[in-house]
């Protein structure tokens, strides 16, 4: 298998080589293409400047800012409990996982801890936002290698998770549930067994994104050895999530930090994958999937009874002092670096969002390779704008 | 059938301890002397470092060294309390006086104390021994200028971008310090803290608590009337 | 032969008229049928519902749509040959029917050399495809035409390597003779199904499907559209009735390719002639003229919705590999196929 990847790459950066000299040969002329800000590939309104030889990439220049919101300006002017409606909407897709590390943050400089039932529900919700939000990406990843098919399967099935989230916190996107010392509710009834049946489907989900995809000789030959990211390099920008695993980086915010979440109960797995190119980024995605699906099924089992809320005073003070918490989000690693000076509202919150990084590295990762490789690579780096832009 | 992946199978790892975190800073002083200017260890949760700004670069290299390959992010604080309040006040009301020494509050440092108005920070992480560690480092208020992290974590690149358009913070090295957000001829540092957030200066935020009266208990509800 | 005689411009009326029709029914029954149902079937939604029972009427309604939409230009564009375009591309569809024969007197022509001229004006639409990149003033449609030129001239290679075996096989180049071959022959002495040469050529057939598959820019040959990377390539400017040319030339292309991939391996219009006790062309009936159509148009879904089904099932192949396959694989494979198809013609 290595043998295959290897001669692969080989075989890549040989056919690169060759170009170049061809090009050196004919002074053939640039040219300069804007991938975006409105592109279909971008899902946003990232703009990426591309210098052009032929369809080479000479260099590459990610433009980002057209969505920018300021939300580090935006939460010193809010109180705590409002800051979450403003994160909800960094990484639209992944919602409710945005709130956590803030929620955690404040919780720490209070410290309070929410009762265990809480701790085990946010714990569900944080998986089933994975589970929406890497859902999408695998349908998305087929979109945009040109397979038209995966993207409506991925839909479907994202929508029983959806609803599942709707039923619990009563909006689809933006749930805005997580509360200092807790959660806002408690779970309605029948949410569980419902929860175990749509566990069940995206398991098969993943079974037909398997089949579909990733075991297609096509997406093979487009993502297999294309933008391949070295372990080194990976950390040096910052890659966090799938993005640092599938350069083998074995490196899990849920499992090798302590914090107040329920992982530690569950057996689950961290995957990684040696090869650092789309498709390995794109493989650990899908079994990510998988594993969030086993976490839930064995937290719902887990579910403590008791309170939801712990004893927190109407108005929220959060005493001095500073805390840095980031949780593994489905995108990679976001974090919150909480400065509080003893007021209603942050003095300062740092917002560390995973795709900023993440994106960072396209300037590197994209040098020489093709257009159509561009492409892949930004399916498989996985980005959200609000992620980037903040 | 093939399988389309090796994976790497490991034991869960311990989590960082405390003594680990002790090691890490003895190793940074030995490494940069007196640089290291404060040092605030929670127990069992975090480390911040505090080191003199000229040895910035350096602490970054003398991290990385240690193990801390992975760059989380750099940015800066402005410690100066914002003149315009949280935007909570009635803009109607007389203003403070403005020029009165009484009424401008003194600067609060964090954790790890400071003596400057603007301190950058920076977080890295070490992924084998599951630790991080963030660093602080006054800017110095003349220039306003640090050495750049890039040749020692090339993701500092738009960190650090980043914190220019947004502090005004200069580095010193640092091969394109473009703005990444903001248009190219913006003025100002937004998140400066005197910098106005204009919408909460024309209208401010109708309150603080958001204590809303609950169904049935205020008499001035819409519900009420219409009833 | 039929027993009418018509005025010419009687004929030639006939004939623009069943033009019409033989290229816009096979392209609105693919739309509707693949497009629409077989799509969303396979895509776990329902399609189109409302516009007529099943959503029949939709493509009514896209066409009218289309029509009411401003023609926009861009403003750098070159303007005579942006217009032109499209119909350059339509053209070569039109063209390519020409040949096709529906049945034993049911053609519009009836050319010596049909399928060569049939291989011939096909490439016409490369040059209306790259005219429309290039006058875009995009540089996505630059790439997309600039894609779409190396693409076809490579593909036309296997094709035409492909219709070769054919050639040998049935002795002629006359596509009704081709099909009066393969109905009139006899596999190893049985005749119960004729000699379709898609059992007998099965390596060209294959090849055959997989060039046209990249000659129509379907998936996962469609990287001069790609949308997601290409934002539709040379179709990024269009607009307005001229997509719709670009449109309705896409799929009436799909259809007449596989008419004539039905022609040159199925069979055509024809049975197995042993059925009806038939020896050659000349005995068969003329109510073939009626029914022919009939079993040509099923042969074409046929083929058409492997076309479609492939498309709407693969991701699409990088510009290098696409050439590489080409090349090193379909060339070379055909070229075997048409060196063993002629040593056994020799032999037997």
């Amino acid at each position: 298998m290595t043998d295959l990847i290897d001669r692969q790459k080989l075989g890549y950066i040989a056919a690169q080589a060759a170009d170049a000299r061809l090009n050196v040969e004919l002074e053939t002329e640039g040219m300069t293409l804007n991938i975006g800000p409105q592109h279909p590939a971008t899902h946003g309104t990232l703009r990426i400047i591309v210098r052009l030889d032929g369809e080479q990439v000479v260099w590459a220049d990610p433009s980002a800012g057209y969505m920018h919101r300021g939300y580090e300006k935006l939460t010193e002017v809010r109180t705590y409990p409002q800051v979450t409606t403003l994160i909800n909407r960094i990484d639209w897709l992944g919602s409710f996982a945005n709130e956590v590390p803030f929620i955690l943050a404040a919780e720490r400089l209070m410290g309070i801890e929410a009762p265990p039932r809480a701790q085990v529900i946010r714990t569900i919700l944080f998986e089933l936002s994975r589970i929406s939000n890497v859902g999408l990406f695998l349908g998305d990843l087929g979109v945009q290698l040109g397979a038209v098919t995966p993207v409506f399967l991925a839909f479907r099935d994202r929508e029983y998770v959806l609803n599942l989230i709707e039923g619990a916190t009563g909006g689809r996107f933006h749930p805005n549930f997580d509360r200092i010392g807790g959660l806002k509710d408690d779970l309605p009834s029948g949410w569980v067994d419902e929860t175990r049946q749509v566990m069940k489907k995206l398991r098969g989900f993943c079974d037909e994104m398997e089949d579909l995809l990733f075991g297609n000789k096509v997406f093979q030959d487009r993502t297999r050895g294309i933008g391949v990211i070295p372990a080194g390099v990976a950390q040096q920008y910052g890659l966090s999530g799938a993005n640092l695993r599938a350069s083998g980086v074995d490196w899990d915010l849920r499992r090798d930090q302590a914090l107040p979440l329920a992982y530690d109960q569950v057996d689950w797995k961290v995957w990684t994958h040696p090869d650092g190119d789309s498709f390995a980024r794109c493989w650990v995605r899908l079994q990510e999937v998988r594993e969030s699906t086993k976490i839930v099924d064995q937290l719902l089992d887990l579910l403590p009874s008791g309170p939801v809320m712990a004893k927190v005073p109407r108005i929220i003070k959060v005493p001095e002092g500073e805390a840095f918490v980031s949780t593994e989000n489905p995108l990679g690693e976001m974090g919150y670096y909480v400065v509080s000076q003893g007021e209603l509202g942050p003095f300062r919150v740092r917002i560390r969002t995973a795709s900023f990084n993440n994106i960072s590295i396209v300037p590197w990762v994209l040098r020489g390779v093709y257009v159509p490789d561009v492409i892949t690579i930004l399916a498989s780096l996985y980005f959200i704008l609000g992620d980037i832009d903040k | 059938m093939v399988p389309l992946s090796d994976t790497t199978e490991t034991e869960t790892p311990a989590l960082a301890s405390d003594t680990l975190r002790e090691g890490i800073v003895d190793r940074l002083r030995t490494t940069l002397g007196d640089a290291v200017v404060e040092v605030h260890l929670e127990p069992n949760v975090d480390l911040w470092v505090r080191v003199r700004h000229d040895a910035w670069r350096e602490t970054g290299l003398a991290l990385r060294d240690q193990g801390f390959h992975y760059f989380c992010f750099l940015s800066a604080i402005d410690w100066q309390p914002s003149p315009f309040g949280r935007g909570e006040d009635d803009p109607s009301a007389p203003a403070p006086e403005p020029d009165d020494p009484a009424a401008e509050p003194e600067m609060r440092h964090g954790v790890t104390g400071g003596d400057t108005r603007f301190q950058v920070f920076a977080r890295v992480t070490d992924v084998q021994r599951h630790v991080g560690i963030t660093i602080k480092a006054d800017v110095p208020d003349d220039s306003s200028v640090v050495d750049s992290w890039v040749t020692v974590y090339a993701g500092a690149n738009w960190h650090e971008r980043e914190t220019h358009e947004m502090f005004g913070i200069g580095f010193a090295g640092h091969p394109d310090l473009r703005n990444i957000y903001l248009p190219t001829d913006f003025e100002g540092h937004p998140l400066r803290k005197d910098f106005p957030l204009l919408a909460r200066i024309v209208k401010p935020w109708p309150g603080i608590a958001d204590v809303e009266p609950l169904p049935g208990e205020g008499d001035e509800g819409d519900g009420g009337a219409s009833e | 032969m039929i027993a009418v005689d018509l005025p010419y411009w009687a004929q030639s009326l006939l004939r623009v008229l069943g033009g019409t029709v033989a290229v816009l029914l096979p392209a609105g029954t693919i739309v509707y049928l693949f497009l629409f149902k077989m799509m969303s079937f396979m895509q776990s939604r329902l399609g189109p519902m409302e516009a007529g029972p099943y959503g029949s009427m939709q493509l009514f309604a896209e066409v009218g749509k289309w029509l009411q939409k401003e023609d926009i230009q861009p403003e750098n564009a070159d303007k005579r040959v942006f217009k032109i375009a499209p119909l350059v591309v339509l053209v070569s569809t039109f063209l390519l029917v020409a040949v096709v024969p529906f049945g034993p007197d049911a053609y519009f022509t009836d050319f010596e050399a049909g399928i060569f001229y049939a291989l011939a004006v096909s490439s016409v639409s490369v040059l209306g495809i790259l005219i429309a990149g290039w006058s875009s003033a995009n540089k996505y449609s630059l790439l997309g035409g600039l894609r779409a030129a190396g693409q076809l001239i490579a593909y036309e290679l296997p094709m035409v390597l492909a219709v070769i075996g054919v050639v040998i096989q049935a002795g002629t180049m006359n596509l009704n003779q081709i099909v009066a071959a393969q109905n009139a022959g006899s596999m190893f002495g049985w005749d119960g199904l004729g000699n379709p040469y898609v059992l007998t050529q099965f390596v060209g057939f294959v090849v055959f499907m997989i060039a046209i598959q990249a000659e129509l820019t379907q998936a996962p040959f469609d990287m001069p559209i790609a949308e997601s990377e290409l934002v539709s390539g040379y179709m990024t400017e269009y607009s307005g009735f001229r997509f719709l040319i670009f449109f309705i030339a896409e799929f009436a292309t799909v259809g007449v390719f596989t008419l004539i991939a039905s022609v040159l391996f199925l069979g055509g219009w024809g049975v197995p002639f042993a059925w009806f006790g038939w020896e050659s062309l000349g005995d068969v009936d003329n109510w073939m003229n009626v029914v022919g159509p009939l079993v040509m148009i099923t042969k074409m879904l046929a083929l058409s919705g492997i076309v479609m089904w492939v498309r709407f099932s693969y991701p699409r192949l990088r510009e290098d590999q696409l050439q590489r396959f080409a090349w090193k694989v379909l060339i070379p494979v055909s070229v075997v196929n048409i060196m063993v198809t002629a040593i056994l013609k020799v032999a037997f």
